[in-house]
């Protein structure tokens, strides 16, 4: 089930109710590629010559490196090449801004490859080239390395304790009002803060308090990283890589191996799947060094193994949320300590998470408190709306908990506490053209909301918030001599966005959606934009796509008016063709197939380019409700009906914004049932496969029902707010508040798996 | 550098032969669902791979003195699809078709479950509570053996070298019998069982229970044959204290280590639940047979 | 180096022949010999189902199967699901209902989806379901894959009428 609620009249400037191709559901351009096998992905591409690139990874979890010997390795037959650390040029402490997040770049080349200390399990020593993957295989059996194996740390708190080991010796804990002398694994302490927070607690009726936990969760791509490199002998370069940002690879490539970047050509490959995981680099600098060394390409390709042990999670937590309200449930206080695992590295989502804790709720005094924590374990990426779930998880459940005490309707106590137009939201901007009301309104009015429960069945509401954002993006627009187009994006098309550039520019240039091709171009065939993530994509590459057909229209009127003999302002451009609005001059109109074949004679070559710097990218909110059964013997939970509301501003196809909200629903029931990072006491994860990483399967689920409130963003042509990461958000809390109500209990601990729910009922 | 080695020989003697002249490194390979994924993640080493599937007697369901018959290569898929042996063994069918997904399903078997020898295997309580004996090939010839005999440590056998697991025998179905087979998973697929329990039952004309055998699995080393909780069920209709009686030897015969998969408390508790939950469904099929 | 060894099978009704070591899976021989990129390599263990191949008409995750097994044997992949330039009808329905998004379990899925048909033309939402919990997907939550199979067998039904 599926509906769209839509306002009388939208504020989007090109959306004047007319609309013949945004807001339907054409089939997608890649589709057949991707329902027959053709679509080629990142593993896909074989080249002649073609060498196995493979990677030594630290079995400890922290240990100082103190020799790596490759000589018998090297003198393997078919070994083509080996690096270690010691073949990447040392980078500065600084920070680099690549689309959703800032990465320290010489982190990130530690990351790519360890030099002095191994910092996680799975940690890459060493790689090599060869001919074959058993010769690879061998020549990493071959490597001896020497470890001093050093004392190792996993769990938030125990990081961030005065005695634990201490991952990096020249890290002190920032955001502190004097400078530390001593290192520490607190990389980061982040602060936001309103009004008093004593006054406001002073001042509430009932106080509620609670400690809340969460596991580290992996994005869960289906498929693992992988990449074709070459480095030719003059130091050109080809990447062919699946990533969800050919330029972000383009870009770390060139930093972390020191080159030009114009001399580093990425290829996009199609991208089975990134949610965040795919907005760095792991392998591409290692497939180009290999290939630098042995002159020969070099492909590279995860395991699924290495996959779970090497590429980022998401962060473990440990949380408090402490809120104080009026009997009437007006929230006066508010005070959230949010302690995330970053693994490696600095750099968890922390700071996300503290500017969403509260972003659905307007409280005059509140502090959010925000620790930035190193351990050993896989260094965290992006994983959609980053750190939103996890801060939402407390403070939902705690709101749940608030609603129980006050007796109040649980979308009630929200709706009473709710941001509106014009209040500063908690991370500081003021909020504009939000649809959070009528999204509350939509689930309190849904059917499933009052639907009948029965015995060990529970109903839990949770809201989420994502910031979406915008960025630099480019788009092109070519017009064949025939007058069908192509739109030219630099933006890897994860979820079906190629269908919604092609609608949107077929829309403003009145083609029929099939006219129009769009393609997601390399690194030299388009100008840069930033990668996909942040829910930006539509957003803003939707705005450059618009632009440069828009721009195509002017330029298709001013040579109309050239051919008719008019001047400009008497030519209208109508569903695809050009209009003489003076009848009287009897003109015959000129289709964009006409004007093309006639391009010669009106300026020559049709087509436009349009880069641009998107601001303005609509806030998302989702409300969902969830209902579940748990079986109170085995403590076993069964999703019985899930309802998500989002005000997804104008969805340019439905069915893939509508997609986009079902898959975050099910990865974030996911993270709330069973999915976790389990490691022994050596600091080595159990469960580094799917078989007991256990995503959801396909039985798990039930449909998926999706209400899309359309409360259109006026900054982008059509309306379209970003759409993909609010999702995400609420599951987490709405699984544990309908566990809550199934069982009478208060789970605190994610994931809710089986014994932890047996044995809370056990506890009485 | 290491080699794999394949042969795949069309009778049972010359897969024992092979087997004995591969050495510790030598495999049987039937489903491959556990062998392939073993050696792949470098846990065994490449040896000799013998493959089964070409063994006629290897492959297929026959019916033999009343008995079942089951080729050590004959994939689970096929088990369901057999309409007599579903409708006298439904336990022992419904456990092997719980193994992995239904691609899972077009390749693994029951006697590669068993030969695996995991703790956790779903078939073999179920085959374990159903009396099930295997046929062993070896150098030394022929012989038959309980199934139970077979797992003697997580991932170890019985097996002496050259042997391998030729058929399965289940036996002769007696009147007003059925088995069950529950097992508990954080999922509703593709987990490995956190507890298995196998109940097998047969009541006389007034529904007394007069014969019972229960076989825990995931909760010890190897399946355990719960005889207390068998005996709890006899002389019983299944009213709720045999039940009470049989929740209670059910979890005092489990043994389990807490992993990651779940806690010992959590599994020895579950061993309790799904005993009584096995029990009630094995009851209400034998009523309904003949 | 290895021993190869040459294996003829007849794959999406043609035959070939391959040279092949006798570790290698058959998703690796489909891929890495034949060319045949469309089953995808995901977790290498059996627990994603986007190898999913049939081999002698059963549905099979080509990870989990020897390339030398393939000897004499039928596999149909990805591949072989469109006739000439026709597509199946479940390739039809996963398009119409937006089905996929990052593509990449989508071959895997519909050739589990095409043998559930071949035993089930008219399968529940449940069965459907149970049926296809072998393929993950991490991206569209199931629903509109569950619904664009139903709609295909109904639709197959009713060619079939």
């Amino acid at each position: 089930m599926s509906d769209v609620l839509e306002r009388p009249a939208s504020s989007a400037p090109l959306d004047d109710g007319r609309l013949k191709i945004v807001g339907t559901r054409p089939i997608r351009p890649d589709g057949v590629d991707k329902v027959t096998g053709r679509a080629l992905y990142g593993a896909d591409l074989a080249m002649p010559g073609m060498l196995v690139g493979k990677v030594l990874r630290s079995p400890h979890p922290h240990a100082r490196i103190v020799s790596i010997d490759t000589r018998k390795a090297r003198a393997l037959p078919g070994v083509k090449a080996i690096i270690t650390g010691a073949d990447f040029p040392e980078l500065a402490d600084e920070e680099y801004e690549a689309g959703e997040s800032a990465s320290n770049l010489r982190d990130l080349a530690l990351n790519v490859m360890a030099r002095d200390k191994a910092l996680y399990n799975g940690h890459a020593l060493a790689a090599v080239a060869a001919t074959s993957s058993a010769v690879a295989d061998e020549a990493l059996s071959l490597i001896e390395v020497v470890y001093e194996v050093l004392p190792h740390v996993v769990a938030v708190e125990a990081a961030m304790a005065d005695d634990a080991p201490v991952l990096h010796d020249k890290l002190f804990t920032g955001g502190l009002k004097e400078k530390p002398t001593k290192a520490s694994n607190i990389a980061k302490r982040n602060e936001i803060k309103r009004g008093d927070l004593a006054a406001g607690f002073a001042e509430a009726d009932v106080i509620f308090e609670s400690r809340y936990d969460t596991a580290a969760t992996h994005q869960g791509y289906i498929e693992p990283h992988a990449c074709v490199a070459s480095m030719a002998s003059d130091g050109q370069c080809q990447v062919w890589s699946s990533s969800q940002g050919q330029f972000m690879i383009r870009t770390y490539c060139a930093k972390v191996l020191d080159i030009d970047a114009s001399s580093i050509r990425v290829t996009p490959a199609e991208i089975g799947g990134g949610f965040g995981g795919k907005t760095t680099v792991y392998l591409e600098p290692l497939a180009l060094a290999l290939s630098r060394q042995s002159g020969a390409p070099v492909k590279m390709v995860m395991t699924r193994d290495e996959v779970f042990r090497a590429s980022g999670p998401t962060s473990a937590s440990v949380m408090t949320v402490r809120l104080g309200a009026k009997a009437d449930g007006t929230l006066t206080a508010a005070d959230v300590e949010l302690k995330f695992q970053a693994g490696a590295f600095p750099g968890s989502p922390v700071g996300a998470a503290s500017m969403t804790a509260l972003a659905c709720y307007d409280i005059p005094n509140f502090s959010i408190v925000g620790y930035d924590v190193v351990t050993n374990t896989p260094k965290v990426a992006a994983y959609r709306a980053p750190g939103a779930p996890i801060s939402a998880f407390g403070v939902e459940s705690a709101m749940d908990d608030l609603a129980l005490t006050l007796g109040m309707d649980p979308i009630a106590l929200r709706e009473k506490n709710a941001v509106h137009d014009g209040t500063k939201a908690s991370y500081g901007p003021t909020f504009r053209n939000i649809g959070y009301a009528e999204t509350l309104e939509a689930i309190r009015s849904h059917p499933h909301y009052s639907a009948p429960l029965g015995p060990n069945q529970g109903r839990g509401v949770a809201v989420g918030f994502w910031f979406n954002v915008g960025g630099e993006s480019t788009a092109a627009v070519n017009i064949a001599e025939d007058g069908t187009a192509m739109v030219i994006t630099g933006n890897p098309d994860i979820g079906g966005s190629r269908a919604s550039m092609a609608m949107m520019a077929a829309e403003v240039l009145g083609l029929p959606i099939e006219k129009v091709r769009p393609i997601v171009a390399d690194t030299a065939s388009i100008g840069f934009s930033m990668l996909t993530g942040g829910s930006r994509t539509t957003f803003a590459v939707g705005m450059a796509v618009t632009q440069a057909a828009q721009k195509i229209v002017e330029d298709l009127k001013r040579r109309a008016a050239l051919l008719m003999d008019v001047s400009v302002d008497q030519v209208d451009w109508i569903y695809g063709a050009a209009v003489c609005t003076d009848v009287s001059k009897g003109k015959a109109d000129l289709s964009l197939a006409d004007l093309a074949a006639k391009s010669g004679q009106t300026g020559g070559p049709i087509g436009s380019q349009i880069s641009l710097n998107a601001q303005g990218a609509g806030p998302g909110f989702g409300v969902h409700v969830c209902d579940v059964e748990v079986d109170p013997e085995t403590g076993h939970v069964t999703i019985l009906r899930y309802t998500a509301a989002q005000d997804v501003g104008k969805a340019i196809h439905p069915s893939y914004v509508e997609g986009q909200i079902q898959g975050g629903v099910a990865q974030g029931v996911g993270w709330a049932l069973n999915e976790e990072y389990v490691f022994d006491t050596g600091g080595v994860m159990e469960n580094a496969g799917f078989l007991d990483y256990r995503v959801p399967v396909a039985s798990d689920l039930p449909m998926i029902d999706t209400v899309m409130v359309e409360v259109a963003n006026p900054r982008h042509p059509f309306g379209a707010k970003g759409v993909g990461e609010v999702p995400i958000v609420p599951p987490l809390a709405a699984v544990a508040n309908a566990v809550r109500g199934a069982i009478g209990k208060r789970m605190t601990s994610l994931p809710l798996s089986p014994p932890k729910i047996r044995a809370a009922i056990d506890a009485g | 550098m290491a080699q794999l080695d394949f042969i795949a020989p069309v009778s049972p003697e010359q897969a024992a032969a092979a087997l004995l002249a591969g050495g510790a490194g030598a495999r049987p390979l039937s489903g491959g669902t556990d062998l392939l994924v073993q050696l792949r993640s470098g846990r065994l080493p490449p040896g000799l791979i013998v493959d089964l599937k070409r063994i006629p007697e290897a492959i297929g369901i026959r019916q033999e003195a009343g008995g079942f018959v089951i080729g050590a290569a004959t994939p689970g898929i096929a088990l369901g699809e057999h309409a007599a042996l579903t409708a006298a063994w439904p336990g022992v069918i419904e456990a092997a078709n719980l193994i992995g997904s239904t691609q899972v399903q077009g390749r693994a078997t029951m006697a590669g479950n068993l030969c695996n020898a995991s703790p956790a295997a779903d078939s073999v309580p179920a085959l374990v509570a159903a009396r099930a004996t295997c046929l062993i090939v070896g150098p030394a010839g022929r012989r038959t053996a309980p199934v139970e005999s077979i797992a003697v440590a997580p991932g170890r056998t019985s097996l002496a070298p050259g042997e391998f697991v030729l058929e399965i025998h289940l036996p002769a179905r007696s009147a007003r019998s059925a088995d069950a087979y529950l097992r508990s998973i954080p999922r509703t697929e593709m987990d490995i069982a956190v507890v298995g329990v196998g109940v097998n039952l047969t009541l006389d004309a007034d529904g007394v229970i007069t014969d019972a055998r229960v076989a825990l699995g995931a909760v010890g080393p190897t399946v355990i044959v719960a005889d207390a909780a068998a005996e709890a069920l006899i002389g019983s209709k299944l009213d709720d204290a045999a039940l009470a009686r049989l929740d209670t030897a059910a979890r005092a015969a489990a043994t389990p280590i807490s992993d990651k998969r779940g806690t010992a408390d959590y599994r020895t508790k579950i061993a309790g639940v799904l005993a009584r939950r096995a029990a009630t469904i094995a009851y209400a099929r034998a009523e309904k047979t003949a | 180096m290895s021993k190869r060894t040459q294996v003829s099978a007849v794959v999406n009704g043609d035959p070939v022949d391959f040279l092949t070591d006798p570790g290698a899976t058959l998703l690796d021989a489909l891929r890495d010999e034949l060319g045949l990129t469309g089953s995808k390599e995901g977790c290498g263990s059996g627990d994603c189902g986007a190898c999913s191949v049939i081999l002698d008409g059963r549905l099979v995750c080509s990870c989990l199967v020897l390339a030398v097994e393939a000897e004499g044997r039928r596999v149909e992949t990805i591949e072989g699901m469109a006739e000439g330039g026709r597509l199946h009808i479940l390739q039809q329905k996963f398009l119409e209902h937006a089905a996929l998004q990052c593509g990449f379990c989508t071959p895997g899925i519909l050739v589990a989806a095409k043998a559930l048909l071949e035993v089930n033309p008219d399968p529940t939402e449940s069965e459907t379901r149970y049926w296809l919990a072998g393929n993950l997907c991490r991206c569209t939550g199931y629903d509109k894959i569950i619904r664009a199979v139903m709609d295909a067998a109904a639709e197959l039904r009713q060619v079939r009428v």
